[in-house]
């Protein structure tokens, strides 16, 4: 700021004219500190997971496949683009276009999610709990769940907001930039998933 | 540069109108800063009282405490104390006085109702978050104090709740069922309501600085809260799981804290493969820090009240707010020095002792800037500035211990002593609480609009100095001595003369205590009938005396915001009017630069 800006007497205040004086959006920066906050608990978890998993003699791996953790990966993947399609049409003013790939990405969220909750069933209907599971220590079942379910609420909220937000831009209430914070928290649940992936299901595939 | 229509609708909320709005549900940070401050005040009387019966009971064992057992259903059967009973109130004593009073009061009280006007803002860019950390918070210790009523007690883990005792059940003791619930909901709670907290600090202070505010005119104050609320941040985000996996332990049967074959109570436990050393280490990655974020406001506050009472700057501003950022950045990598008798490889013990050693450094520049600031200044003796230097000297007193206790060998005898004891309360939980009383006597007429009774306020003073050093001084000649901690009786041999010591102590936390409703009384008589205030009554500087009324308006400065011109310390200056320059005056000075 030079010092002739700081010549005049007083500025006037947001309250009468709706403008904050020296700022960068301050969603943006609320949700950079948040991915900062929430990327601390998800490795909390997975410090924990890594931890129990060294110390423990018969650690499972009861994975067989990749097949269905690929292909969550490749939609959650996807919806990260789609996402960022939306944000580009935003900046673009192209309307419609944000919106379209706003809900998008939300289907490929839910999509993410119903194969999740899939995947769960067959590990439970196979005897798997927060306790037991029938391969080797009940930890695995415990880490397992929360990590992932950790994981799963993010991506719920998430379809959530997408389509709060989006339902909203396209009426006019919020605009280009909403829809970019909330793109950025989607990429960080992408981002999140990338570490869940070879720590939670490469390492445990059986031989 | 970025579009500014796209956030107008931050942050402005007109002035409410209805009750429920003004004072309860309040939008306004001035308002949750007072009913933040109004929490921590119920906490610590609550948190003394607790420690006024452990005290009685560690003075004179059996003692009958008229009404004891209205406290609890089954811990004081004929108004004794059961031992069980004793841990409970000091794990109680401890969690409140952390959580509710230590990082409630000197972070989110004063720094909601003064970080935003600080930096020249109308309020915090997310007035909806601010309510609900508050209200979040509030929920927490409604919990915690719930858990004396429910089921068989709180719980009696410490407040450091370590595993596998806390996450069994109730088969490891009284409260340890419900007890460790409730506990771990309100921690989880908490952690939610700082996080909040934590994200509107930091993005008021980057965010809505006002025009010349620039990060190095920002009051020393303000530096401290947004840097504990950086630690805070990412703490608070490690705790919370934490809890979390704590309670899948006890209502989903899962095993992360308890290890395979554990027999308590001759029953072997349901729980297979997990580790106990596992809680220790999630727990003190968020321990250390927080001891830190109980502190640093402490050390921005008084350096802000000296410096106005002082009539100069600091040394080295530059310097002080360095050490603040280097004392948050060791603070995570020190905590494995709570764990050097849980077992952890002695290889780990030197790793953390060597930032533990390391972490002494910025203390001791800190502590060097005040005193050589100091040294030679005609210091102004008030309330506020007595309990800036009591801060000084029991960060002193209680910091010289950590020198010794950083060192494993030395650790590893006085561990479980009251040594350790001594040292954290002096340090960081009497030097913190002289961080909040300094704060108090000096903001209190901004804040409410009346002055403080001076002549009580020097009384509370010398009662709490005097007090506290006779409290927890001893505490380390009882350590040395080889008095364990959390012992509810010394029924042991050697420890019989250390008898009259625990009485000698338990006598001056009783005065020390009953000094505090001196304060209690002064804070409410002067709330109402105190002199009214002016705007800016110690001719301080900064931007919250630029206010235009004591309390400052709902807008903090009455439609416009203030243009910032100097630095925030601006005292004694050559060749200007008056003996400070006002941050937000015109007037062309030589600023009194250090040379940091």
């Amino acid at each position: 700021m030079s010092q002739a800006d700081l010549t005049m007497e007083g500025h006037p205040a947001g309250l009468t004219t709706g403008i904050p004086p020296f700022s960068i959006p301050a969603k943006k920066m609320a949700i950079w500190l948040f991915i900062i906050a929430d990327a601390a608990t998800f490795a909390a978890c997975l410090v924990v997971y890594g931890f129990l998993r060294n110390g423990a003699p018969n650690w499972p791996r009861p994975f067989h496949s990749i097949t269905n953790v690929a292909l969550m990966t490749f939609i959650l993947l996807t919806s990260s683009l789609t996402m960022l399609l939306g944000v580009r049409a935003a900046k673009t003013s192209d309307k419609a276009g944000a919106f379209r790939w706003t809900i998008i990405t939300a289907i490929g969220g839910i999509l993410f999610a119903l194969l999740h909750v899939r995947e769960w069933l067959a590990l439970i209907a196979e005897g798997m709990t927060l306790f037991h599971n029938p391969w080797g220590t009940g930890l695995f079942g415990a880490s397992f769940f929360c990590i992932t379910g950790l994981h799963l609420l993010h991506v719920t909220g998430g379809v959530v907001a997408l389509l709060a937000v989006g339902i909203r831009y396209r009426g006019g209430r919020y605009n280009a930039d909403d829809l970019e914070v909330t793109g950025l928290y989607w990429h960080f649940v992408d981002l999140v998933w990338m570490f869940v992936v070879p720590f939670v299901y490469l390492l445990n595939l059986a031989h | 540069m970025h579009d500014m229509s796209a956030h107008a609708h931050v942050a402005h909320h007109a002035p409410p109108t209805s009750f429920i709005r003004k004072h309860i549900f309040s939008l306004d940070h001035k308002v949750i800063g007072k009913q933040y401050y109004g929490l921590a005040l119920l906490a610590v009387f609550v948190g003394m009282f607790l420690s006024w019966l452990m005290r009685l009971h560690l003075g004179w064992t059996n003692l009958t405490i008229p009404g004891l057992h209205l406290l609890s259903s089954n811990g004081a059967p004929g108004n004794v104390m059961t031992p069980e009973y004793y841990l409970q109130l000091m794990t109680m004593h401890a969690t409140i006085m952390v959580f509710f009073v230590l990082t409630t009061a000197p972070f989110a009280a004063f720094g909601n109702y003064f970080l935003p006007i600080q930096v020249g803002a109308e309020d915090m860019p997310f007035p909806r978050f601010n309510m609900m950390s508050f209200w979040i918070t509030f929920a927490g210790f409604v919990v915690l104090v719930s858990s004396f009523f429910v089921g068989d007690g709180p719980t009696l883990g410490g407040w450091t709740q370590y595993a596998p005792l806390s996450a069994v059940g109730s088969v490891a003791g009284p409260g340890e069922g419900s007890g460790v619930v409730l506990w771990a909901i309100s921690i989880a709670l908490f952690c939610v309501g700082q996080l909040l907290g934590s994200l509107n600090f930091i993005t008021t202070t980057l965010d809505m600085r006002t025009k010349g505010m620039s990060l190095w005119r920002l009051p020393l104050s303000t530096w401290a809260w947004f840097i504990t609320s950086v630690m805070g941040l990412t703490a608070f985000a490690v705790l919370m799981p934490a809890c979390i996996l704590l309670i899948l332990d006890h209502v989903a049967g899962t095993s992360f804290f308890v290890p395979s074959n554990l027999v308590i109570s001759d029953q072997v436990q349901p729980h297979s493969g997990g580790s106990t050393l596992l809680w220790q280490h999630l727990f003190w990655f968020f321990g250390h820090p927080e001891v830190y974020i109980a502190i640093v406001p402490g050390m921005g506050i008084i350096s802000h009240v000296l410096i106005a009472n002082m009539r100069r700057p600091m040394l080295s501003h530059r310097t002080l707010i360095y050490s603040f950022g280097a004392l948050a950045v060791l603070s995570y990598m020190v905590y494995g020095h709570h764990m050097f008798v849980s077992g952890m490889n002695p290889v780990s013990s030197i790793a953390f002792s060597f930032p533990t050693l390391i972490i002494t450094i910025p203390s001791t520049i800190l502590v060097l800037i005040w005193l050589g600031s100091l040294y030679g200044a005609r210091l102004r003796i008030n309330t506020a500035s007595l309990f800036a230097l009591g801060f000084i000297s029991m960060f002193i007193s209680g910091g010289v211990s950590g020198f010794f206790l950083a060192q494993p060998s030395i650790d590893i005898m006085l561990h479980a002593t009251y040594f350790v004891v001594g040292h954290f309360h002096m340090v960081m939980g009497v030097a913190a609480m002289f961080g909040i009383f300094a704060g108090t006597y000096f903001w209190f007429p901004k804040m409410f609009g009346r002055m403080m009774n001076e002549t009580l306020g020097k009384v509370h003073f010398w009662l709490t100095f005097v007090g506290t050093y006779c409290i927890f001084m001893p505490f380390h000649y009882l350590g040395l001595a080889g008095n364990v901690r959390r012992y509810q009786a010394f029924v042991v041999d050697y420890m019989q003369p250390l008898v009259p010591v625990h009485r000698f102590i338990t006598v001056a936390a009783l005065i020390t205590g009953a000094a505090q409703l001196i304060f209690l009384y002064n804070l409410i008589h002067s709330r109402f009938w105190g002199e009214p205030a002016p705007e800016n009554p110690w001719q301080a500087t900064s931007l919250e005396w630029s206010t235009p009324s004591s309390p400052p308006p709902f807008d903090n400065f009455g439609g416009k915001l203030p243009v910032v011109y100097h630095d925030p310390y601006q005292y004694g200056v050559e060749g200007s009017t008056g003996d400070y320059v006002m941050q937000d005056s015109p007037e062309q000075i030589e600023t009194v630069r250090d040379e940091g």
